[in-house]
């Protein structure tokens, strides 16, 4: 029996989620500054690991380029902070501006003056950039590998964009947040911070719900049918671009929470989100925790940051190392990541392997069919 | 007209540099469905090959052939890109064939080692290692039959790697000991210098071109007729184009496509190297140098479709073209009286880094036409 099928008693289930929510709430107390920020930081990367399992573990889709939607998230964020903290600033617009001779505010940061647009534009804005460059692709069947590669193109694209436009949004230096006011605090500062980390961690537990409402039913079963077998899809009656650009987009939103968070805890946002590492970082945080899994993207963004924090801090020079083995060794030994490892058959076939388990028999076409059905 | 033919030159060395560091990408690509990430740190070891042997050659023995060594490096670059191709093939991509994606993120891995292997490996014993894999490889290929197929071979093929081992050792060491540049490993970029016969410039129609965009165009040149002449005259040529349209069949047909599927990654690795030589006479060489072209490359490979080189060839050269005539803003010079709006919209994109975001919108409202490139291979079959 593997262990996505035992069920857990209620009990049990509802004293660890209430263990789970008095660690949150309890986790400023517990931890140092420096770490809560940190874990808060990585919880909000995992958020955009949750929008990558979506659209790489149940539909198949491998965006290299989720960087762009993180980055516009973040940028909302900041645009906002930055606009509502201008005020001792001449002519009213952010610090930076005077740098490069800008008197007017740019058009498209007028509606940021409002918190209920940025609100909004945090998630909407990268959902829809996201559905538009999903629909332009999918639209003419583009799969696979091109697909990839395009998002990491697009991806490029605005990193060149946002990086070059000094006038418009700071270009290379990117936008600060950290020493910007909210409600008449610095967002810097520790009150706020451990604000922050309470919402980042509610936000993590909210966006697993909805990524398991997502793709609870028959919505998620289309997805799956996309990943496994796109024509039959295509050829049952669905339209797969409609449910491809609808998860792209929703993985692009998550994506803006996502980068909106860490921006604000990070306390700054710059055209680096968009960097051609970071967006593939994102993938094998989702293919270490295990992809389908959901749980596994939230573990994997986690720990591996929370690793790459630790050994950076000891050797710089081996991190490279060892996250390129990680890729190489996460592709080629442990395909389903860790946590698919352990709900599916990877426990019992170790087990038989040291013959502690007697081997099930089956029909040997079975077995071989099972292999051929995986190679998609 | 001379302003045009300036720009076409321009935009042609731009090109032939993105075609011969995307020639390579498309053949892998067509044939094994793979799009290789480490292609672009392919690239770099054959930049930091032409610096190691540039620096080799002002060893005094060597010092008389200083001139030449550049034409020695474009094969040593070859060799060396190869050989790293073929091990990544034998090791990695074998096992991931027939799901490409993971393939893209085991090869993205590869590329992150590379990067920091050139970082914090002094250089000389750097080539020692390829120098040591470039035996181990090929020697036991080298024996004769009768050894091949004794039971006792796999002995020879360990003793063999032993040998090639203690070679590579020492070759590191003699390196490291006469060339003092490449004892240290450094972050930091180094330069490549051109020989003298390849600085200065030439007059062609009243126009001065650089010696060394000249060079790389011929280069080029030089590895798209080698390629097209190789798979299309050569025995193995057939047998890569055969599996690159049906591999099932070219199995049955006694085809044997492991052998393709490793000449193939090594000529197109080996291509990448070559790619690396043009690289390094542009600008310095670092170990970040690869990603600055590999996106080209793909946006090449995507745009001309698998299957064909003269679509890999249209695309980089119209690529190269569009991205001289957006980056330079030379549409204005060309067309001084533009209406002002559009005038401003050129304005806008006249950097290298805006030209970028021209091209890929062009290159996205293109593939809403064509979504399967330029020239798209004919099957008809549902997938692929």
């Amino acid at each position: 029996m593997s262990l996505s099928k035992i069920k857990f008693d209620k009990k049990i289930v509802l004293s660890f989620w209430i263990i789970l929510i008095a660690l949150i709430i309890a986790a400023p107390t517990l931890l140092p500054v420096f770490r809560l920020n940190l874990l808060g930081r990585y919880l909000s990367l995992s958020i955009v690991a949750l929008g990558v399992d979506l659209i790489w573990g149940f539909t198949g889709l491998l965006s290299l380029g989720q960087g762009i939607f993180f980055a516009l998230g973040g940028y909302c964020a900041a645009m906002y902070l930055q606009i509502t903290s201008s005020s001792e600033f001449p002519n009213n617009i952010p610090e930076f501006f005077a740098l490069y001779g800008v008197e007017k505010l740019p058009f498209f940061w007028e509606p940021f003056r409002s918190p209920v647009f940025t609100f909004f534009a945090i998630w909407i804005i990268p959902a829809l950039v996201a559905g538009l460059i999903g629909f332009l692709v999918f639209r003419n069947r583009i799969k696979g590998v091109y697909f990839s590669i395009l998002t990491q193109a697009s991806l490029l694209v605005f990193f060149n964009f946002f990086n070059g436009q000094q006038k418009l949004i700071n270009g290379t230096n990117g936008l600060k947040t950290d020493v910007t006011q909210l409600f008449g605090q610095m967002v810097g500062s520790e009150s706020m911070q451990r604000l922050f980390f309470w919402i980042t961690a509610f936000l993590v537990i909210a966006a697993w719900f909805f990524a398991k409402w997502v793709v609870k039913g028959r919505f998620g079963n289309i997805l799956i049918g996309i990943r496994d077998d796109e024509p039959r899809v295509r050829f049952t009656g669905y339209n797969p671009v409609i449910f491809k650009t609808i998860i792209f987009s929703i993985a692009g939103g998550l994506a803006g929470i996502s980068g909106a968070l860490y921006t604000v805890q990070s306390g700054i946002v710059s055209p680096q989100f968009m960097t051609v590492p970071f967006s593939i970082e994102m993938v094998i945080w989702v293919a270490v925790g295990g992809r389908g899994t959901l749980l596994g993207a939230i573990l994997g963004a986690v720990f591996i940051n929370y690793a790459k924090s630790l050994v950076s801090e000891a050797l710089p020079a081996s991190w490279m190392f060892i996250q390129g083995g990680l890729f190489i060794l996460v592709v080629t030994a442990l395909p389903e990541g860790v946590l698919g490892w352990i709900q599916g058959d990877g426990p019992r076939n170790l087990l038989q392997k040291f013959g502690l388990r007697r081997k099930i028999e089956t029909y040997p076409s079975l077995e071989v069919n099972n292999k051929e059905g995986n190679n998609e | 007209m001379e302003l045009l033919l300036d720009s076409l030159f321009n935009g042609v060395a731009i090109g032939s540099v993105l075609l011969v560091a995307a020639l390579g990408l498309a053949i892998v690509f067509g044939l094994m469905g793979v799009i290789n990430l480490a292609h672009g740190e392919l690239m770099m070891l054959g930049a930091y090959t032409t610096y190691v042997t540039q620096l080799i050659f002002k060893l005094p023995i060597l010092k008389p052939f200083y001139n030449s060594y550049i034409i020695v490096s474009i094969f040593l670059a070859f060799i060396v890109s190869g050989v790293v191709g073929i091990l990544l093939e034998k090791t990695i991509i074998r096992k991931l064939y027939g799901s490409p994606l993971e393939t893209l993120l085991a090869t993205w891995g590869v590329s992150l080692i590379l990067q920091q292997f050139v970082r914090s490996v002094p250089l000389a014993y750097g080539t020692g290692l390829v120098i040591s894999l470039l035996i181990g490889l090929f020697l036991p290929t080298t024996f004769p039959s009768k050894i091949k197929e004794s039971i006792n071979f796999k002995y020879f093929k360990f003793s063999s790697w032993i040998f090639a081992a203690l070679t590579g050792v020492l070759t590191g060491s003699v390196i490291s000991s006469s060339v003092s540049k490449l004892s240290r490993a450094s972050a930091r970029n180094v330069d490549v210098t051109a020989p003298s016969w390849m600085r200065g410039q030439v007059e062609i129609i009243g126009t001065a071109f650089p010696k060394t965009r000249l060079m790389i165009i011929v280069i080029t040149l030089i590895s798209v007729i080698a390629i097209t002449l190789f798979l299309n005259q050569s025995a193995w040529g057939m047998r890569i184009r055969a599996v690159t349209q049906n591999r099932q069949m070219s199995d049955c047909l006694g085809i044997s496509t492991e052998k393709v599927d490793i000449i193939t990654f090594g000529i197109g690795s080996g291509l990448a190297g070559v790619a690396g030589v043009a690289v390094s006479l542009l600008g310095s060489v670092g170990p970040n140098v690869g990603g600055n072209y590999i996106v080209g490359c793909f946006m090449v490979v995507v745009l001309g479709g698998v299957g064909n080189l003269l679509g890999t060839v249209l695309a980089s050269f119209g690529i190269g073209i569009m991205t001289d005539l957006i980056g330079a803003g030379r549409l204005l010079s060309i067309w001084p009286d533009m209406p002002l709006p559009l005038s401003n919209t050129i304005n806008f994109f006249a950097t290298t880094s805006m030209a970028r975001v021209m091209i890929f919108a062009l290159i996205v409202i293109f593939l809403q036409f064509k979504p399967t490139g330029l020239f798209p291979q004919k099957g008809r079959m549902v997938e692929n």
